[in-house]
């Protein structure tokens, strides 16, 4: 059983890691807007995600259908975004309570 | 004839272990699971999203919160994985005493983590940070730092005596390759947690 996985180099998987994470750390004080780094953020954060579940999870050297048992939550995330996207953008207005926050302490 | 019986006789074996995972139904229960815990940190993160875009006023997240303690935090797991496939590695190898010291790393490793993050929410509390409320804006960003992060939290905890629970049994079991599939199968759970953590951080401290 352990003779079938082929081990990936689990150190260098760990610096990539370590370093895609600094590599985040400095894209949240990058000049570029909020629209491009958070597409950035998401797309490390994703990278990362994948690199865990395909070395360190051994996913990349399993069945197939074992694949597709993973990629499932992925499907259904994929379509909760699509569902509650309306919810999420195109609301007249938007929820605010500066102010009921201000005062609540005054209140008590 | 008899070559078809010969050929059927090591076949009946294989198809009554499943083509999903001939080698192990135990993982095959772990992936269902895990595959149903995503679902489930999805959606708190995608009502997360929807909060956030709906409200004017929801703070900086990284201003408020501060990012370096959670850095650290985001290191020590990723450190606690390799931790992981290191104890693995060495049962594989036979070596049931090396195993349980990796085991035992991984272990203390979550321990630390969880409790940086009390460190973490104790500071927080004190700033103001509260369930119903706080000083920097929308109410709802207490609500869901402590609903997210708690919720992972837990299966950090939860994790921590999962692998002191295995490490009793590599202890129990004289025969390395005995337990090899449940210190795999752990493991699988402890990276799962590791990689909730990485979208925990980016969507709840770094976006």
């Amino acid at each position: 059983m352990a003779g079938e996985h082929k081990h990936p180099n689990y150190m260098a998987i760990f610096w990539l890691l370590a370093v895609l994470t600094v590599v985040e750390l400095i894209v949240v004080f990058l000049p570029f807007g909020k629209m491009v780094n958070g597409t950035l953020l998401c797309a490390l954060a994703v990278g990362k995600a994948a690199v865990v579940a395909m070395y360190f999870m051994h996913l990349r050297f399993e069945t197939r259908t074992l694949g597709l048992i993973a990629i499932v939550p992925l499907a259904i995330a994929t379509l909760l975004v699509f569902v509650i996207l309306p919810d999420a953008f195109f609301v007249d207005h938007k929820t605010a309570n500066v102010k009921p926050a201000a005062e609540a302490p005054a209140k008590h | 004839m008899s070559q078809a019986a010969s050929h059927a006789a090591p076949h009946a074996v294989e198809a009554a272990e499943s083509p999903l995972t001939p080698e192990s139904w135990g993982k095959l229960g772990m992936w269902i699971f895990l595959a149903g815990d995503a679902v489930g940190f999805g959606t708190l993160l995608a009502a997360y999203g929807v909060m956030r875009s709906t409200s004017a006023d929801w703070p900086n997240p990284y201003e408020v919160l501060g990012i370096n303690l959670t850095a650290v935090m985001t290191f020590l797991l990723i450190c606690s994985s390799v931790t992981m496939v290191k104890a693995l590695e060495w049962l594989g190898k036979g070596d049931r005493g090396k195993c349980r010291m990796f085991l035992f790393f991984t272990a203390l490793g979550g321990a630390i983590f969880v409790s940086l993050q009390a460190y973490e929410w104790t500071h927080l509390i004190h700033r103001g940070l509260h369930v119903d409320g706080n000083p920097w804006g929308a109410a709802l960003f207490g609500t869901s730092f402590f609903i997210v992060t708690g919720f992972h939290g837990l299966h950090v905890t939860g994790g921590v005596i999962y692998l002191l629970s295995v490490i009793g049994v590599v202890s129990r079991r004289p025969d390395p390759a005995a337990s090899y599939n449940v210190v795999e199968i752990v493991g699988l759970y402890w990276h799962f947690v590791d990689l909730v953590w990485i979208m925990v951080f980016t969507f709840m401290y770094l976006l």
